[in-house]
């Protein structure tokens, strides 16, 4: 598994659980090191270990455990880098629930050797829409979730969203989109790269 | 046919940096983008050779002129701070009616967006501008990611340089390590003396009794060499039974000569690996940085290794000076 979303899971443990918890966890997981690197690959077996362990120790779920970690891919200051490339995604929420079919392909530019899951929106009402999330990285559609919902403050738009089970090995989320412009969201600077 | 006030609309949603000018180059519309870059000058009824400079062509000062690039990229600059650059091209309307030029930022986007405080808005649906944007916020962080990791391994890279100063084999320093001390010694202009030791039958050895006695009388020596010197000196086997010796602030003959005396006194000693007995020798040519007017690494070991030849011709088990004479012959 890329280096990039074990660093992602590593940097969240450690911002909200406190490095010690950190440590704890991969030595318990006998990975032999505790920091990962960004930029390298690493075996994936090695990586849900980790996670089964992380979510053991801390008594919660792995799709909770999930959830929380894509909500803070956003709405941590940590991990505002990563927030301002999804906020390019579009102009409003539902442009950038459109941007996530190509969400895999933007990544790839950035990262070449970083493979996520393909992404497809289905709009079935302009307010009701479907994310399915094709196969490739057990617990994906779990991250998704908390990154949409999180984007969704973001934007200030009021979403419900729900994990609608699996079809054919493809995870389906739902949402409806109550109202895109129930709060004043965050601001998004074009130029406010550093 | 449509009129200018219809060409203009259009044009505000195609192209939101356009301008329209009249056949004397004044600015009739303008598009909203391109007026935001100067909110509080209205573009429209200035010349627009005023406001705009061409920097490619040059040569592009008059209207005419600038008609006559039609179709051709300029590359231009705004007049006033900040001198945002830009390109554009020129489109004449029919029968002398003026033209559209359209402009865009080139690679000046980056500091557009915040000079101005663009947002996706301002930019046309086909523009790759955000994409642009965003390519170039993505690749920096993993450039970034990739800079931290190169930096980390650059650091493990010095680590494992530092350990490949040493002869595994003896644990004695090695080539490289000698000549980074002898550099560094003769780069502060340090008083020394330099030792060349060529253990003798040492080839005899290994070939009649195998490399195993070899190599543990190589590590016996390496031990004999270490206890005759100080911490402060360094020994290095800088070959398979060649090794340097280098005697810091030390510029006694009498001095080496004893070190030089003891040390193939002892090298002589028999030594006895698995019931077999090893017998080499030493011979060793010395050289005094007090020999030189200004000492090069070079120089110093080439005249150790003169003298450790003299010493070899002289029937080897004994130690050589290098002496000044002995080189005008060469």
């Amino acid at each position: 598994m890329h280096g990039l979303i074990n660093r992602a899971v590593q940097s969240f443990v450690c911002a909200t659980y406190g490095r010690e918890r950190w440590l704890r966890a991969t030595e318990a997981a006998e990975l032999g090191f505790a920091e990962f690197e960004a930029m390298l690959v690493y075996d994936r077996e090695k990586s849900y270990r980790l996670l089964d362990v992380v979510c053991d120790q801390l008594n919660r779920s792995r799709d909770e455990f999930l959830e929380d970690l894509g909500t803070y891919l956003v709405s941590h200051p940590n991990m505002e880098g990563l927030r301002r490339l999804l906020r390019f995604g579009g102009v409003t929420y539902v442009e950038f629930l459109q941007s996530l079919d190509d969400l895999a392909d933007r990544v790839k530019l950035a990262v070449s050797d970083l493979e996520l899951p393909a992404l497809e929106l289905l709009e079935r009402s302009p307010t009701e829409f479907e994310l399915r999330c094709h196969p490739g990285l057990d617990g994906y559609a779990n991250v998704m979730i908390g990154i949409l919902r999180a984007m969704a403050d973001d934007y200030g738009a009021l979403v419900i969203l729900r994990h609608a089970g699996q079809r054919g090995g493809v995870d389906v989320i739902s949402m409806v989109l109550v109202e895109s412009a129930f709060a004043e969201g965050r601001h998004f600077d074009l130029g406010a790269r550093n | 046919m449509m009129d200018l006030d219809q060409l203009g609309r259009m044009l505000e949603t195609l192209c939101p940096m356009f301008t329209l000018v009249d056949q004397d180059g004044r600015i009739l519309q303008v598009g909203p983008t391109l007026q935001k870059l100067r909110p509080d000058q209205p573009l429209v009824g200035s010349e627009f050779l005023e406001i705009f400079e061409l920097v490619r062509p040059r040569t592009v000062t008059t209207l005419p002129a600038l008609m006559a690039t039609a179709g051709t990229k300029l590359h231009l600059k705004l007049h006033d701070e900040p001198r945002t650059a830009l390109k554009g091209l020129v489109a004449p309307l029919p029968d002398d009616a003026g033209a559209v030029i359209n402009l865009s930022f080139g690679i000046s986007i980056l500091d557009a967006v915040r000079d101005y405080a663009l947002t996706s808005a301002d930019f046309s649906g086909t523009d790759l501008a955000i994409e642009l944007l965003y390519l170039v916020e993505a690749k920096s962080a993993a450039m970034e990611a990739s800079r931290s990791l190169n930096l980390r391994l650059q650091g493990a890279m010095l680590a494992a340089e530092e350990q490949a100063y040493t002869d595994t084999l003896t644990g004695l320093k090695n080539r490289r390590a000698m000549d980074h001390i002898l550099e560094h010694l003769v780069s502060t202009k340090s008083t020394f003396a330099l030792m060349h030791l060529d253990l003798d039958f040492f080839k005899a050895v290994n070939d009649e009794l195998g490399h195993a006695a070899g190599d543990y009388v190589l590590s016996q020596a390496a031990r004999i060499m270490l206890e005759e010197t100080r911490s402060d000196d360094t020994v290095a086997r800088i070959g398979g039974d060649e090794f340097v010796l280098i005697f810091k602030s030390l510029s006694s003959r009498a001095q080496l000569e004893r070190i030089a005396n003891r040390l193939i006194g002892r090298l002589q000693k028999p030594m006895v690996f698995e019931g077999e007995t090893c017998a080499i020798s030493a011979s060793i040519g010395t050289a005094l940085t007090s020999q030189f007017l200004s000492p090069k690494p070079a120089e110093i070991l080439h005249a150790a290794d003169l003298a450790l030849y003299e010493a070899k011709r002289n029937g080897r088990s004994c130690h050589r000076f290098y002496s000044e004479e002995a080189r005008a012959p060469e």
